[in-house]
């Protein structure tokens, strides 16, 4: 029987959605494994969160510290190592907090380490079959994954079916096996990002350019055909990697989540961290010259040929409507 | 400061359309298009600039065969003063565990103040970096988009979170920093420069030479192997529009309507 232990990130008291998802996961590597939650924080933030675990887990683990308020990946490895059965799995988000402390973790417990699993297939001779993306979603990869001595696994936020579970849990407060908690990482303070001239939150209609608007002059076109349509130009990272348009255009996980009626996706292959902030469920027209572009299982409607063509027609195609 | 960057060269997702070989378990890699990771070049540069302002050295360095060279000679010709090539038989196969420990060998034969990757390649795991810090009891920051040199002893960095936000840490040195796509932008490397570095000796360096048992790295020392590659079939997929230009754009902007994307 496999034990897993599932660390909920959770803001102000409130676990991320991930705690719902985690369930689902664990189910899928070992229908009868102990899973027990985790939670780390400070307070009366942490109380809560632990509390409203209980709902869905029968065990609940706390550990409290001032130096745990923000969630500082150094610190809660620390934490984590002193508290933890090193031979179970551990699961973590893959977002930017799990993917800062998670390959660390997977060597100061001597596991095995995997990340950004979007599925599993159970446990067969100590290995843990996983399904995980190479290649910005290009391909899948079976992986396996030798857990007979632990192993810490982050998981896709929003890849595993949410469940509520009803558990009515118990939580255990190990605040006292925390250990050591100085650290060489000190965090300082979050600065929010930049508010832009445009809110494309607010838009029911994005007009979205990836890399396939391939030049700063042609984010033009895109222009003109948002404006035809009365909607608004978004972009994908690399536009703003590039900085053709501002970081507060950006749509995905390090940008912003957007609720449109209508997503226009031109030249944007699609990975998870960009659809990741496609929310609401909109209507997906997806324009990419290469047919294998992931942004094509997830669309409503594709179309393969190259945008720099075909926005400009359909531009001129909508005015003379 | 020195300086040292792990790259890697890796199949290149912007000129490549990526299908299986016929036995259905590897890509097929024989026309590939390979470059270096796109994140190791903004890490570069990004290193390149630390020097240019405090003074110091870059190294760049990568695990790979005799190919994994062309990738060296690319980023010193951005600008790094050395190239390492760290190449043995013993090393394929390497899972993140098995690369970190690799690259760990190299580290403890220099001296370095900073250390480098990019924050994810092309397995898109984002994990040598942070395994490459732990074991050298080092501090780690992923996702950096900022970093200022405060003193010899200190940096502050900034990390990309969710939303656009942005984390501001505090990190004694030495350590090990993950980079972020957008956190400068990559100097761009012409022909010519390529050229200048074409004859400059880079080092190979083997287990032996970097003291590493073999077993401990390679297909022999990994616990996560991948097993096959394969395409999946995510739900229905999009309803391909085909035919004319005018014919498609017709049929688009009728589904736009009835979902309430035009007047």
């Amino acid at each position: 029987m496999t034990q897993i232990f599932v660390y909920v990130t959770h803001v102000a008291g409130v676990a991320d959605d991930i705690a719902s998802e985690y369930i689902t996961a664990a189910k899928k590597i070992d229908p009868a494994a102990t899973v027990t939650a985790v939670v780390t924080g400070s307070g009366a933030d942490l109380d809560k969160v632990a509390d409203s675990l209980t709902s869905k887990y029968a065990e609940v683990i706390k550990i409290g510290n001032e130096a745990l308020a923000y969630p500082n990946a150094e610190v809660v490895r620390k934490a984590l190592c002193n508290v933890l059965d090193k031979s179970a799995v551990v699961l973590a988000p893959h977002n930017t907090f799990g993917m800062d402390m998670c390959p660390g973790l997977s060597i100061k417990m001597d596991s095995a380490f995997a990340a950004d699993a979007v599925d599993f297939e159970g446990v067969a001779d100590g290995k843990l079959k996983l399904v995980r993306q190479e290649l910005g979603g290009a391909v899948s990869t079976h992986v396996a994954c030798d857990i007979s001595n632990g192993a810490v696994i982050t998981i896709r936020p929003g890849a595993f079916a949410p469940i509520d579970a009803a558990a009515g849990g118990k939580v255990t407060d190990k605040s006292g096996e925390a250990g050591d908690l100085t650290a060489k990482r000190r965090f300082l303070e979050v600065v929010q990002a930049e508010v832009g001239d445009v809110d494309i939150t607010k838009s029911d209609v994005l007009v979205s350019v990836g890399r396939g608007i391939q030049e700063q002059e042609n984010i033009e076109i895109a222009q003109e055909l948002a404006e035809a349509m009365g909607a608004v130009v978004s972009c994908s990272r690399p536009i703003v990697d590039a900085k053709w348009l501002e970081k507060s255009r950006q749509v995905g996980t390090s940008g912003k989540t957007v609720k449109p009626k209508v997503y226009m996706a031109m030249g944007i292959s699609g990975s998870f961290q960009h659809m990741g902030g496609v929310k609401g469920n909109p209507y997906i027209v997806a324009v990419n010259k290469n047919p294998k572009a992931p942004i094509f299982q997830v669309a409503d409607v594709g179309i393969v040929t190259d945008i720099l063509e075909f926005m400009p027609a359909l531009t001129e195609a909508i005015k003379e409507m | 400061m020195e300086i040292l960057v792990c790259v890697k060269r890796v199949p290149d997702t912007a000129e490549n359309e990526f299908q299986l070989n016929s036995a259905g378990n590897d890509l097929d890699r024989d026309d590939l298009v390979y470059s270096v990771n796109e994140w190791d070049n903004y890490a570069v540069e990004e290193a390149i600039q630390i020097v240019d302002k405090v003074g110091g050295n870059v190294t760049v360095v990568t695990v790979g065969d005799s190919e994994s060279e062309e990738v060296l000679r690319r980023e010193m010709a951005m600008g790094a003063n050395n190239g390492i090539l760290l190449s043995d038989d013993a090393f394929e196969g390497s899972d993140g565990k098995g690369i970190a420990t690799i690259l760990k060998g190299e580290v403890l034969k220099g001296k370095y103040d900073l250390i480098l990757t990019g924050a994810q390649a092309d397995a898109a795991a984002g994990q040598v970096g942070g395994m490459l810090a732990a074991m050298l009891d080092l501090p780690y920051a992923s996702l950096v988009n900022k970093i200022e040199v405060e003193s010899d002893t200190t940096i502050k960095v900034g990390r990309e979170i969710e939303g656009g936000n942005q984390e501001m840490n505090e990190v004694d040195l030495p350590c090990v920093l993950s980079i972020q796509t957008g956190i400068n932008e990559p100097r761009y490397v012409g022909i010519r420069g390529i050229r200048k570095v074409a004859q400059v000796e880079i080092p190979v360096k083997d287990a032996a030479a970097l003291g590493i048992d073999p077993s401990s790295v390679g297909d022999a020392g990994a616990k996560v192997k991948r097993v096959d590659y394969f395409v999946p079939e995510l739900g229905a997929g999009a309803e391909m529009l085909e035919g004319s230009t005018d014919e498609i754009i017709a049929q688009l902007i009728e589904r736009i309507k009835s979902k309430g994307g035009l007047a």
